[in-house]
């Protein structure tokens, strides 16, 4: 019997787990990629008195995630590309969008783990009050997460067999995820002010529902003929 | 079809010719004067490059459910010239600003969004270009989201204010200025025939190097 | 004058277009460069556009011919 969407969307995810749980590379590499890149952005933006640029915290916070987050997809599709595993996954029998889901999933928890340790840090290093609205910063943040995971994982997934990819990844992806990234950051910066702009937060947060909400579908929609030859 | 290229030809370039002229003629704007004049050409290559942005994102569809190659040719084709007519519009802007905002670049939502849009066809010409075998249906890929991310385009500037003219200038535009309003919608029509000129000019090319192609192998049997 | 002009310009949001006949001469002259560049810059991209569309047009055409001569010798 075919198994179901929610199913096989799991057990996707299940396998990725698993496997990265026995060598916890990605998750460690991406992690110190994503400080390494939070360190930078430091040096960058202090003024001279040792004290950081006011409000540069929120888009720091967003660039990290963003290329430690590119770096991930290019990670794990590097993963699957040589295993050979990703085309073994498109002649199972199960459907094609669920395989996406899955993959989602996994990268979505992957960037979720690296938010954690990041904003603290940016917090930390910046002066910045992330904590103020705690709720509404998670939901920027995994709305956020959401959009660009959903848009990256099609294309790093449709760009596996080409030679190119690691250049025509970024090439590809950031432009298309431009909105994610301005709206994350605009309703951050927006949270960061005394008093935090929740009225401001939330209409970034309606948007971004609205983009992960086409992203997701388009996706869903666009693999199964993007993935077959 | 081919019978309607060579006149829609002449009536393109007697529209071109004719509009600098009426545009010269123009009124002057009463706060940007002269400089306002950029405007009849930028809003004009907008139009041209929303239908283009348009004809791209359904090709593409069709391109990657159905795969015909005519889909594929309009789908290449189309991008060019969303990136061409892009070009233009953030140039004209650039130099409407610097008079009108005194810088030659803002960060406002509109001209952002319209940037992402060049930059997300560009991105579709170098997947066309380096990405080897099949590129084509990865290059349907992003011709299909970025017609999906240009409604916000057009929306966005309603949604927050910045120093970008608002949508309400073309809404009452009609009532206001009509002579400006006949002005911008010939320019427009004049874009847009442009368009489908150039898009067919260019999809007979696409036509023409397939079938080379097919000729090389009927060649190598 | 005009300073004031820009400054005020920057704060404003045009809510929409209305027309004036006549010119005030100190405006003219700053912003006339700007059209003329744009409508040239228009041009010259229709230029190089059409041309080199027009030079992969000539390279297709001169390879069929060659595909099509040595089709007939084959014969």
């Amino acid at each position: 019997m075919r198994p179901g969407f929610v199913e096989v969307a799991l057990l996707v995810l299940k396998k990725d787990l698993a496997i990265e749980f026995k060598s916890r590379e990605i998750v460690y590499t991406t992690l110190f990629f994503a400080v390494a890149c939070v360190m930078i952005f430091s040096f960058a933006f202090v003024m001279e008195e040792g004290v950081p640029v006011q409000g540069a915290a929120a888009g720091i916070l967003w660039i990290a995630v963003a290329f430690s987050g590119t770096l991930a997809l290019g990670r794990t599709f590097e993963r699957e590309r040589y295993g050979e595993t990703l085309r073994a996954l498109l002649l199972a029998p199960a459907s094609r969008p669920a395989i996406y889901a899955g993959k989602l999933l996994g990268m979505i928890l992957l960037m979720a783990a690296t938010e954690v340790i990041l904003t603290p840090m940016v917090a930390f290093f910046f002066h910045a009050p992330f904590f103020a609205r705690p709720l509404l910063l998670a939901a920027l943040l995994g709305l956020g997460t959401i959009g660009f995971a959903s848009v990256g994982t099609l294309f790093a997934a449709m760009l596996v067999r080409t030679r190119t990819r690691d250049v025509l990844l970024p090439i590809l992806l950031y432009p298309v995820t431009i909105p994610v990234i301005i709206a994350g950051v605009r309703g951050t910066a927006a949270l960061l002010q005394s008093p935090p702009e929740e009225p401001v937060a939330t209409l970034w947060i309606g948007l971004l529902t609205a983009f992960d909400v086409v992203f997701v579908t388009l996706a869903l929609w666009t693999f199964e003929p993007l993935m077959t030859e | 079809m081919k019978k309607l290229f060579v006149p829609l030809v002449v009536v393109v370039a007697a529209m071109f010719v004719a509009a600098p002229i009426a545009i010269a003629e123009a009124d002057y704007e009463s706060t940007m004067l002269l400089v306002q004049k950029i405007f009849y050409f930028h809003f004009a290559t907008w139009m041209a490059m929303t239908v283009a942005i348009a004809v791209c994102g359904i090709a593409s569809v069709i391109y990657l459910f159905k795969g015909s190659k005519i889909s594929d040719w309009c789908a290449v084709a189309s991008a060019e010239l969303v990136v061409v007519f892009g070009v233009f519009g953030l140039f004209s802007g650039s130099l409407w600003g610097r008079k009108a905002w005194g810088v030659w670049w803002q960060w406002d939502a509109r001209v952002t969004m319209a940037t992402m849009l060049v930059l997300i066809f560009l991105g579709y010409l170098m997947v066309r270009k380096y990405g080897g075998p099949g590129s084509e249906k990865l290059a349907a890929a992003m011709g299909i989201f970025g017609a999906a991310t240009s409604p916000f385009v057009y929306k966005s500037v309603d949604w927050w204010r910045t120093i970008h003219p608002q949508t309400t200038v073309m809404r009452t535009l009609g009532e206001k200025w009509p002579g400006a309003w006949l002005l911008v919608l010939f320019c427009s029509a004049a874009f847009v025939l442009l368009t489908v000129l150039l898009l067919t000019a260019r999809v007979r090319l696409e036509a023409m190097r397939s079938r080379l192609d097919e000729m090389y192998l009927a060649l190598e049997d | 004058m005009l300073a004031t002009v820009f400054f005020a310009l920057q704060q404003q949001i045009p809510e929409g277009f209305s027309p004036v006949t006549g010119v005030p001469v100190t405006e003219q002259i700053p912003a006339a460069p700007l059209v003329i560049a744009s409508y040239a810059f228009f041009l010259l991209l229709m230029v190089f556009y059409l041309w080199t569309k027009w030079r992969r047009i000539g390279k297709v055409e001169t390879e069929m011919r060659a595909l099509e001569r040595r089709q007939a010798e084959k014969r």
